[in-house]
């Protein structure tokens, strides 16, 4: 049997008259914990809405400090916060909505020595890095750990979004085998990106996230979703497992994890 | 076959800011390679000297081509292939 204060059923109210969710599901997002990865553009929109929706503990993985060019899409912080790190910021900004959320402060940078024991008190990761060589680190510590990733990514005007499950399904890497090499995709940074573009794509990340803790509906497993800000539409097209995948495919176990050299650069 | 092409938004400047574009062919390589002959620009950016760049993936209607039988895979009247490169941004 589970129990939430007064306050918490006032506080969780329009949850809790959904059939979908009611007092059962609220408890599961209550005591869930979610990990996400990267304060900035994704993890920002993520994080409000996972600490009003009530998960109960919230991890934050970031080793950047508030810029002011972060301001444009980064919403979890505010002017008052250049130069504070970036998981400080984002910590006062979860209790300011919710004090009930317990937010875990990791101020590093994600390598391989210390990602399986930071992902590993974790339920579910959501994947708002900002280059390729962190995703391929975090996909293969999510498989070596049986971790589901929600991933997110952005770029100028277009996002995509996709469940990775290692024990249902396709992992990152089944979708993006290897890393682009020098000279071959930009990143924000370089190529800019609209604000309110990681904003819907986070937020994407968060129902998904949401839809997992409570089991409900038809998540994007299997399926990577891509949205187009220009166009206003979205198509999905279907992600597989790949038997030779070399993080999940069959005779491809990952017995250690490599730290991937950085890469950045410009497509198209 | 007339086959329509999703074209990525750092590409759609080599082919006059247009989301889809058509081109014809019997195989996704043939459409591939009439859209790289139509659009030179694109061409590039899809290839490089080994063949299709990995980190660019062709979709025949909501299929990745990888499943399929990859560049020789068949295409029919109508068939959308979508161009979805791999991004990071966040």
């Amino acid at each position: 049997m589970f129990s939430m204060t007064e306050e918490q059923i006032r506080r969780y109210s329009r949850h809790i008259i959904l059939p979908e969710v009611g007092g059962k599901g609220q408890h599961k997002l209550l005591s869930s914990r979610v990990l996400l990865v990267g304060m900035g553009g994704l993890g920002s929109p993520a994080a409000l809405y996972l600490a009003a929706a009530g998960v109960g503990t919230l991890g934050l993985v970031d080793f950047d400090t508030v810029e002011l060019s972060n301001l444009q899409r980064q919403v979890i912080h505010t002017s008052a916060d250049l130069g504070k790190p970036k998981t400080s910021s984002a910590r006062e900004t979860i209790e300011a909505i919710n004090p009930g959320v317990r937010v875990i402060e990791h101020r590093e940078r994600l390598g391989s020595s210390n990602v399986l024991g930071i992902i590993t008190g974790y339920d579910l990761i959501l994947d708002g890095t900002d280059n390729f060589s962190t995703r391929f680190l975090l996909n293969d510590a999510c498989v070596l750990a049986g971790k589901v990733c929600v991933y997110g990514a952005v770029f100028r005007f277009e996002g995509q979004v996709s469940v990775f499950d290692p024990k249902q399904g396709p992992c990152y890497r089944c979708f993006v085998p290897e890393m682009p090499p020098p000279g071959a995709v930009p990143s924000c940074q370089e190529a800019g990106v609209l604000g309110v573009l990681p904003g819907t794509i986070g937020l994407l990340q968060a129902t998904e996230a949401i839809k997992l803790i409570l089991g409900i509906g038809r998540p994007l497993i299997g399926r990577l979703l891509l949205f187009d800000a220009l166009e206003m539409e979205t198509h999905e097209v279907r992600l597989r497992k790949n038997p030779n995948c070399p993080a999940c495919g069959q005779g491809a176990r990952l017995e250690e994890l490599r730290d991937y050299e950085y890469v950045c650069e410009s497509y198209g | 076959m007339a086959v329509l092409v999703r074209i990525p938004i750092p590409l759609r400047r080599f082919v006059e800011g247009r989301s889809v574009v058509e081109a014809q062919g019997r195989t996704v390589s043939q459409v591939l390679g009439d859209l790289g002959f139509r659009y030179p620009g694109v061409q590039q950016r899809l290839y490089d000297s080994s063949g299709l760049r990995p980190f660019v993936n062709i979709y025949l209607n909501d299929e990745d081509i990888r499943f399929l039988s990859g560049e020789d895979t068949p295409v029919k009247d109508g068939d959308l292939i979508s161009v979805v490169p791999a991004i990071a941004g966040g």
